[in-house]
């Protein structure tokens, strides 16, 4: 049973991983435009260098 | 300076969003935001090719395209007009149209959508790490284990009920604090007595911890929330952005200069110039010039009356003819169409207040579980003298009976029945709209603009002579009036060829005239050329001395308007046309359409009182209009429809707007509204039988943590299917 003092840690630092990375995704506007940005991935504009 | 430099009171990381929320909006504001609607865009293309042509542009900063709103917005230098922008998408190919950002600002960043969602990722978030515990806690962990498993919970499940029950929280207290009772108080009571029970349970060691129940709850209410502020926040920005492609806008004349400002800068006193096409966008006298004006939105008369100097104008009426110079005696709130509100909100207070059928189930549901949960404590309380044995069971029961399936129930299929209804072409507004069109039974539709497109259509050309019609269409080639485009367009579709005439003038206000072998030629009013006028909306062609030749015409029909009133005939409605027209403009729509019922020459007064005395006989009546005269009309209904095109006061006053010309979607939509409230009935009718089942368990002291979360799950899970069967 010893294997419970990493493994419940590791199983809320995951989930503690995924909440904030949601809350970032909201938070930097990921949800205005998700029918855009679906088709936006597919545009081969910025393929060569980021946009400035 | 960002907002998240601001100090925040919360201390988790989630409560921080919202002061960013806010910048955004403010940033949002900014007057050199320029919005464009971008109707007609679809795939990636668009969007590189039109934020290309926008970025080449040198006033611009930046430009980005959302293909989800089907809008631009541009960041550009102050001297960049929105009209050169306009110019400039329309030029790569695109339809667009100005927003007014000041109507729009509001749907920038929907702050209470992004604060819901927050609290329903942290719920998610704890419930699943919860979940996790609680199995293996029911499948067997014991003593020191299972104390611990229970200890982390707690230590998860209280900070996060903490942040993401709070909406429950503020609702039942509101409620409770002016002594009534609704759903969020049976929810908050179950999540805080599951917390309270289950701590006391784990401190002493005890077998049963509701945490995850508690937490299930939350995510799941929190989910029927969610959806249901989405849907009308949908609808929300779809009725804003209606109201932004009017871009309030007037030329004012200062000193012989034309200038183009904003209607709220506009004074009293004020020269407004409203060329041909345009609306009066304040009420005022004619200062100079000669027109005709079309007051159909506000009277429902099709008939364009003449206006010269010295006459009053009203905010709203459309300029015919010539350009006309008016002076401003009342604007913004004092102007007529403001006034007409007065009406809307007399009309409103006896709008029998609707309770929906989640209130009434609330209703029926609050005060039942409050008192079987007690009945219950009571009861085992007396029955063992130990207070930890009643105080679990009466937790256990609020649990079980916890609304999370009624909390469900009704914006699942309010989602799906709105979201089918929107691709229709029908924005829902109103958060009952659709459960009270589901009770309609007598359908009353205005004429002018609603049943018809208010563009006329000449009748009579068969009957004319053929000297005559080749005169009057070289007269009427010349002209936009509406009357002259009717002429034009009929008789170039039967073949007519213009005659030769000279000298073609337009006088603004009365028709045209020219020479046509030395003879005067006269197309226009009955008293320009001498005819006696006629009941219907009448032109008269004058050829030298002989007697004048009347051109009728009637409205055109919208497209849709024979099918959607014979749809709404045969499913066993009473249909009734109401209208501000004359007599026989009114008759001979009503006939055409077969509608049996009519009413010609109604005030706006007449309209509204007809409603409601239709209603006091206890019919349940649907008012399609569209003009300043519906207003008060559709505030009356029990449920109101105005198409797109209607003013901004009628779209305002209705409960669903119809975005497409077509008026088909009607008859359609009240059968979509049958079935969902079919479905909320449905769904009402699971909810209740998972806690037929489940009570009993609770009550007799058998329910476990495992069957309370079963419950749970199952019956919401159940419910949401339901809703998507809708058809």
């Amino acid at each position: 049973m010893n294997i419970l003092t990493y493994l419940i840690p590791i199983s809320l630092v995951l989930g503690g991983v995924g909440l904030v990375a949601f809350i970032y995704t909201v938070r930097s506007n990921q949800y205005d435009d998700p029918e855009g940005d679906s088709r936006r991935i597919l545009s081969d504009e910025w393929d060569d260098h980021p946009k400035p | 300076m960002t907002a998240t430099m601001r100090p925040s009171p919360s201390a988790c990381p989630a409560c921080a969003a919202a002061p960013a929320a806010e910048a955004l909006a403010e940033r949002a504001l900014k007057p050199t935001q320029i919005a464009l609607s971008l109707p007609t865009i679809h795939c990636s293309a668009c969007i590189s090719k039109i934020e290309r042509g926008l970025n080449a542009h040198p006033g611009v900063r930046s430009a980005r395209v959302n293909l989800t709103l089907k809008r631009a917005s541009i960041d550009a230098a102050p001297e960049v007009s929105a009209e050169e922008l306009r110019a400039l998408v329309e030029g790569l190919g695109f339809e667009a149209h100005e927003l007014d950002g000041a109507s729009l600002g509001a749907t920038a960043t929907d702050r209470a959508g992004r604060d819901l969602l927050m609290r329903l990722a942290v719920a998610g978030f704890a419930s699943m790490n919860v979940m996790l515990l609680s199995v293996s806690v029911w499948s067997g962990a014991e003593d020191a284990t299972r104390d611990m498993f229970h200890w982390i919970s707690a230590a998860i499940t209280l900070p996060a009920i903490a942040f993401s029950g709070q909406p429950f929280f503020r609702n039942a207290w509101a409620a409770l604090s002016k002594g009534r009772l609704n759903m969020d108080v049976p929810i908050t009571l179950a999540i805080v007595l599951a917390i309270f029970t289950s701590l006391w349970e784990t401190v002493l060691s005890g077998e049963h911890a509701y945490f995850d129940a508690a937490l299930a709850l939350t995510f799941f209410l929190l989910a029927g929330r969610y959806l249901d502020h989405r849907t009308r926040a949908i609808a929300r920005s779809a009725a804003e952005e209606l109201t932004a492609l009017e871009v309030p806008r007037a030329t004012r004349l200062r000193d012989g200069v034309e200038e183009q400002v904003n209607i709220a800068e506009l004074r009293v006193g004020d020269l407004i110039l409203v060329r041909p096409g345009g609306r009066m966008p304040v009420d005022g006298e004619i200062v100079n010039g000669t027109s005709e004006l079309d007051r159909s939105l506000l009277t429902g008369e099709t008939l364009p009356v003449f206006a010269g100097e010295g006459q009053v104008v009203s905010a709203g009426e459309v300029n015919l003819t010539g350009p006309l110079t008016i002076r401003a005696t009342a604007v913004g709130a004092d102007t007529s169409l403001h006034r007409m509100a007065d009406l809307v909100a007399i009309a409103e207070s006896g709008r029998s207040r609707y309770t929906s059928l989640a209130d009434k189930a609330a209703k029926l549901y609050a005060p039942g579980v409050h008192i079987l949960s007690a009945l219950s404590f009571v009861g085992w309380y007396l029955y063992t003298w130990d207070m930890r044995t009643a105080l679990n069971i009466a937790a256990a029961v609020l649990i079980i009976t916890c609304p999370c399936a009624l909390g469900l129930a009704v914006p699942a299929v309010t989602t799906a029945a709105s979201g089918r209804l929107f691709r229709r072409g029908m924005l829902i507004k109103h958060e009952t709209a659709l459960e009270r069109l589901a009770q309609v039974d007598t359908v009353v539709f205005d004429k002018t603009g609603t049943l018809t497109t208010g563009t006329p259509q000449l009748t009579n050309l068969a009957g004319l002579p053929r000297a005559a019609v080749e005169c009057a269409l070289a007269l009427a080639e010349g002209s936009s009036h509406p009357l002259a485009r009717a002429i034009t367009a009929a008789a170039r579709d039967a073949g007519f060829a213009a005659s030769e005439l000279s000298d073609v003038t337009e006088v603004p206000g009365y028709g045209t005239r020219a020479l046509l072998n030395g003879q005067e030629v006269r197309l226009g009013r009955a008293s320009w050329t001498g005819a006696a006028p006629l009941a219907e909306t009448a032109s008269f062609l004058k050829i030298g001395d002989q007697a004048p030749v009347a051109f009728v015409f009637a409205d055109n029909l919208r497209p849709g308007a024979a099918e959607a009133v014979e749809a709404l005939k045969s499913s066993g409605k009473t249909v009734i046309l109401m209208s501000g027209d004359t007599t026989p403009a009114v008759e001979a729509q009503a006939t055409r359409l077969g509608i049996p019922q009519w009413m010609a020459e109604a005030l706006p007064a007449d309209k509204s009182a007809r409603i409601q005395a239709l209603s006091s006989e206890g019919a349940h009546v649907l008012m399609v209009g569209d003009g300043l005269n519906d207003t008060a009309a559709l505030a009356a209904a029990h449920v109101s429809i105005s198409p797109a095109t209607a003013l901004d006061a009628a779209r305002v006053a209705s409960d669903i707007v119809l975005l497409g010309n077509d008026l088909a979607p009607i008859a359609t939509a009240c059968e979509t509204a049958q079935s969902a409230t079919r479905r909320i009935r449905e769904n009402f009718r699971i909810a209740t039988i998972y806690n037929v089942i489940a009570v009993p368990l609770a009550v007799a002291g058998l329910a476990t943590p495992l069957i309370a979360a079963l419950a749970m799950s199952l019956s919401s899970i159940t419910v949401s299917l339901n809703a998507l069967r809708l058809r």
